[in-house]
C-alpha cells in the first residue's frame, strides 16, 4: 500500500528562520482519493501543499511525491501534477482560451492537443462562450473554474488545490464543488486545503486536521464528528441577562458531554439533543431558544483547534 | 489510476539544455506581444524616428558636421542603440516585477516543468526577438534618410542583440530582487536617463570632462553606441573590437548569473 501512495509523508518538516510552519507530520494519499488538509490560517495547510507541489524544500522529514523525490525529481512531479493555487494567476492580457493553451505548452503538450484539450476543459467548466474573451471581466467563481481547467491541462494524476472557494459567493462555489466532484468521479486524485467545513464534508474522503504546524486529527468526515464530538449539539440561547453565559454553563453542567459557553450561546454536546433539552427544562432553565442539530465538522475543528479568535 | 502511471521512468532530466520549456517560455511572451504590440509601437520606433528629425535635421543644422559626417548620420547609431537599450529597459522592469508581483504569472510557470532559469532564458530570448524587430524597422526608415553609410549596418542586429543580453539580464535581475515599484524611479534617475545622455548618443563622449568619461565607459551603452557607429559609418571604432564586445559580454555573463539567482530565490524556498 505504502507505495503505491501517491503522497507520502514522514516526520515533514518546514521552517523559516526561527518559525515552524509544519512541525514534523506523516500522511499517505492513496490513488484516487480526495484528500484534505483542514486547519485554520497559519496552521501549516499551505506550506505542506508548497512542498508537495515541489517548490519548497522540505527541512527535515521525508517526502515522496508519485513515488519520487521532489527535491532530485522535483521537474518530473510537475509534469504530473495540477496546481490551482490560492491566489489567481491567470493571465489577464491573455484570452481565455489562451490561457488554457499557452499553459499546456509549459507541459510539452502540442499545439493542437493544445487547442482540444482548452475546447474539452473550457466545457467541462462551462466556460466555451468566454473562450476567446478576455479573463479580465470574468467574474471570481469563472476566474476559479479557469484555473481549475489550466490545472487539468496536463492530465494531472494529483491535483492540488489550495483553498479553492475562499472569497467565492455561494453559487460559485456550489459550481466549483460540483465540478469538483465530477473530477473525482473520474478518478483523479484530489487533495485540497480549506478551512471551510461544509467543503470538507462535501468534497473529501479523508482529512487531517491541522493547528500549529501539527495534524492534530485524521479521519473520514464521518469518523472525525464520531470521535470528536457528539452526534448532537443543542445551540442555547438566553437573553433574561439574570446570568452570564460562564453562570448558565455551571447550571448545566453533567447535561451530555460536553458543556462550550460562547458569547452569544451556549452549546450542548449530547448524542441525544432531546433529552438534553429536557434536562435543561427540569432543571428550571427558560432559553430564549433552542435548536438541535446534528454535529459537523465545524464542531470538531473547533473542539480541536480552539476558539484562539474568540478568545 | 493504477500502479504504471506512478512507476518512474529513468532517472533525472539528462538533458543540460532544456529547450522546451523555454520556447513555451518564450511563446506566452509572443502570445502576449500579438495582443499588445500596438502600445509599444509609438515608443520603439515612431518616437526615435522622431528625435531622428528633430534633433538630426533640426539641432544638425546648427551643428553641420561632426567627426567629418552629417549630423544626422553621426546620430543615428546613437538613437539606435539607445531605443534598443530604452525597450530592454522598459520590458525588464514593470512587466517582470509585475509577473512576480500581481500577475504571479511566473509562480504559474513554477508549478509546472519550468525551471526558473528557462523563465530567465525565455524572457531573455523574446527580448532579443523584440529588440531586432524594432531595430530592422528603424534601419529600414534610416535607409530613407541616407542615414546608413556602410553595408556594415547589418552588424548593428548582433550588436543590438549582445546590448539587448547586457541590459536585460541585470535589469531583469534588479526588478526579481525588489518588493516595490518605487525602486524602478532610482534606476530610471541614476542610471538609464545618464545612460542615455553621457553614452556618446548626441554628443561624442570625448566633449566630457575627463572626469566624468568613466561614467560613459562603464555604460554598456557607451559601448554598443561605439560599434554601431563604426559600422553605420564603414570605419572602426575607437577602442579594439574585442575590447567592447568583452565588456558587453561580461555584463551579459554577470547579469544572466545573478538573474538566475534573483529568479530561484523567489520562486522557491
Amino acid at each position: 500500500m505504502a507505495d503505491q501512495s501517491l503522497i507520502s509523508a514522514r516526520g515533514l518538516v518546514k521552517r523559516f528562520g526561527d518559525f515552524t510552519a509544519v512541525d514534523g507530520i506523516d500522511l499517505e494519499v492513496a490513488p484516487g482519493e480526495a484528500f484534505g488538509f483542514l486547519g485554520p490560517n497559519g496552521a501549516g495547510k499551505s506550506s505542506t501543499m508548497r512542498m508537495i507541489g515541489c517548490v519548497s524544500t522540505p527541512t527535515a522529514g521525508e517526502l515522496r511525491i508519485l513515488g519520487m523525490d521532489p527535491v532530485r525529481d522535483g521537474t518530473r512531479i510537475r509534469a504530473r501534477l495540477g496546481v490551482c493555487p490560492q491566489l489567481d494567476n491567470l493571465d489577464p492580457d491573455l484570452s481565455v482560451r489562451e490561457n488554457l493553451t499557452t499553459y499546456a505548452r509549459y507541459f510539452g503538450v502540442t499545439r493542437a492537443e493544445a487547442r482540444r484539450r482548452a475546447d474539452e476543459l473550457l466545457e467541462f467548466v462551462q466556460l466555451s462562450d468566454r473562450a476567446n474573451g478576455k479573463v479580465e471581466p470574468l467574474s471570481g467563481g469563472m476566474k476559479r473554474r479557469l484555473t481549475i481547467a489550466r490545472a487539468m491541462v496536463n492530465e494531472p494524476d494529483l491535483v492540488l488545490l489550495d483553498e479553492p472557494t475562499t472569497g467565492l459567493d455561494p453559487q460559485a462555489r456550489h459550481l466549483v464543488w460540483e465540478r469538483l466532484f465530477r473530477l473525482k468521479q473520474r478518478g483523479t486524485t484530489l487533495v485540497l486545503t480549506t478551512h471551510y467545513m461544509d467543503e470538507a464534508e462535501q468534497l473529501c474522503d479523508r482529512l487531517v486536521v491541522m493547528d500549529g504546524g501539527k495534524i492534530v486529527a485524521e479521519g473520514s468526515p464521518r469518523a472525525l464528528i464520531e470521535n470528536y464530538s457528539t452526534a448532537e449539539v443543542v445551540e442555547l440561547r438566553f437573553s433574561d441577562g439574570l446570568d452570564s453565559n460562564a453562570q448558565y454553563a455551571a447550571k448545566l453542567d453533567g447535561i451530555g458531554d460536553r458543556v462550550d459557553p460562547l458569547p452569544d450561546r451556549v452549546l450542548l454536546y449530547a448524542d441525544d439533543g432531546d433529552a438534553a433539552v429536557a434536562e435543561v427544562h427540569r432543571r428550571g432553565l427558560t432559553p430564549a431558544s433552542v435548536l438541535v442539530r446534528r454535529s459537523t465538522l465545524e464542531d470538531v475543528f473547533l473542539h480541536l483547534t480552539g476558539r484562539t479568535l474568540v478568545d | 489510476m493504477t500502479t504504471e502511471t506512478i512507476t518512474v521512468t529513468g532517472a533525472g532530466d539528462p538533458r543540460p539544455l532544456r529547450l522546451r520549456p523555454v520556447v513555451a517560455v518564450v511563446e506566452r511572451y509572443l502570445t502576449l506581444y500579438r495582443r499588445l504590440w500596438q502600445a509599444s509601437v509609438f515608443s520603439s520606433f515612431i518616437l526615435p524616428i522622431l528625435f531622428l528629425i528633430s534633433i538630426g535635421i533640426g539641432v544638425g543644422g546648427y551643428v553641420g558636421s561632426i567627426e567629418g559626417v552629417d549630423y544626422l548620420s553621426w546620430i543615428v547609431p546613437g538613437v539606435l542603440v539607445s531605443t534598443a537599450f530604452q525597450i530592454c529597459v522598459g520590458e525588464s522592469t514593470y512587466p517582470v516585477l509585475g509577473d512576480f508581483k500581481w500577475v504571479r504569472a511566473y509562480h504559474a510557470m513554477r508549478a509546472a516543468p519550468v525551471q526558473p532559469k528557462d523563465i530567465v532564458h525565455g524572457h531573455l530570448l523574446y527580448m532579443i526577438f523584440r529588440v531586432q524587430l524594432s531595430i530592422v524597422a528603424f534601419l529600414l526608415v534610416v535607409v530613407f534618410f541616407g542615414g546608413l553609410h556602410s553595408p556594415w549596418a547589418l552588424a548593428t542586429l548582433p550588436i543590438c542583440a549582445l546590448l539587448t543580453a547586457a541590459v536585460v539580464t541585470p535589469v531583469t535581475a534588479f526588478a526579481a530582487t525588489i518588493e516595490s515599484d518605487s525602486y524602478f524611479a532610482l534606476l530610471f534617475r541614476f542610471v538609464v536617463i545618464p545612460a542615455t545622455l553621457f553614452s556618446g548618443v548626441f554628443f561624442p563622449v570625448e566633449q566630457l570632462p575627463v572626469a566624468i568619461r568613466p561614467v560613459a565607459y562603464a555604460s554598456p551603452v557607451w559601448h554598443a553606441v561605439e560599434l554601431s557607429r563604426a559600422a553605420t559609418l564603414g570605419r572602426a571604432p575607437s577602442w579594439p573590437i574585442v575590447v567592447h564586445i568583452g565588456y558587453l559580454l561580461l555584463w551579459a555573463v554577470i547579469g544572466l548569473l545573478a538573474a538566475r539567482r534573483a529568479f530561484a530565490r523567489r520562486l522557491e524556498d
